[in-house]
């Protein structure tokens, strides 16, 4: 059962990443992603990441992507028209990018630990009350030194926007 | 397990327990498939979403260690990665907003008065 749930949306997840760089209107990328971040939701859900599962709904799917589409239906973003050069980055990338790959999965092959492997409910450390407890104990710092984070990205959104720039 | 599943599910060579490799090697797909998306796209907003795509796939590969260590600190590094990614997406968004009112386009190629 936890294989086939895996199975199922990691396909889902691969197909929509596919469909988001193949497609050339940026609305079906967009819609995509939204795929691909439900898809993982579930994952994290098998890994017993209950609270990051629903914020990935709702900060990633929810929040994030209401903004992308909000931009891009604010600028009216057409189809990328066709190019006729050939790009010589095609001929380079997409082996690095595959060699990158195969590398990699040998590498999770060979390296990954061999343990009883994943099963759904066999770790519950996830919840919101674990979270917190570590979030304003261990990482009282990290979490206070993001706000300011935040703090700045909103005057940086606030000062980019306007109209003299 | 599939005993109590309303429909009869057909029997598949599958193991009972997913190994955690399968969870980073999905991650490594997705994360090269952004690099891809990155590197082929020449829509600045579609550039943007494949960032976003290889930031998932890392968070997948952070929650997957979490669970082979029964430790929650992946969950908060991931946690830390989506609060960064908000704080991105809306300062990245400004600045396309502002490049596309000065040179009325979202091609990634016209855009490039820093070229010598």
């Amino acid at each position: 059962m936890d294989a086939m749930l895996f199975l199922t949306f990691a396909a889902i997840a691969v197909a929509c990443a596919i469909n988001l760089v193949l497609q050339t209107h940026p609305i079906a990328s967009a819609l995509s992603l939204v795929g691909v971040m439900g898809s993982l939701a579930v994952l994290y859900l098998l890994l017993g990441g209950e609270f990051i599962a629903a914020v990935q709904l709702i900060v990633y799917a929810g929040a994030i992507m209401v903004l992308f589409l909000f931009v891009i239906m604010l600028l009216n973003a057409a189809a990328e028209k066709k190019v006729k050069k050939p790009a010589l980055k095609g001929v380079v990338a997409v082996p690095l990018v595959l060699t990158f790959l195969v590398l990699v999965a040998y590498l999770i092959q060979a390296q990954a630990p061999r343990g009883t492997g994943v099963k759904f409910g066999e770790f519950t450390g996830g919840g919101a009350l674990d979270i917190g407890r570590s979030l304003f104990s261990t990482y009282i710092l990290p979490f206070e030194v993001t706000s300011i984070v935040i703090l700045i990205a909103i005057l940086g959104a606030v000062v980019l926007a306007r109209k003299e720039i | 397990m599939p005993s109590e599943f309303p429909i009869p599910l057909p029997a598949l060579p599958l193991p009972d327990a997913v190994p955690l490799s399968w969870y980073l090697i999905l991650s490594a797909i997705l994360f090269s498939l952004g690099v891809a998306g990155f590197l082929f796209r020449r829509n600045i907003i579609t550039v943007f979403m494949s960032i976003e795509l290889m930031l998932n796939a890392v968070n997948l590969s952070f929650v997957a260690f979490a669970y082979q260590l029964k430790s929650v600190d992946g969950h908060i590094f991931s946690f830390f990665v989506m609060v960064i990614a908000a704080a991105e997406a809306a300062v990245g968004l400004a600045i396309i907003l502002t490049v596309f009112r000065n040179k009325q386009t979202l091609e990634i190629d016209e855009v490039s008065s820093l070229r010598l």
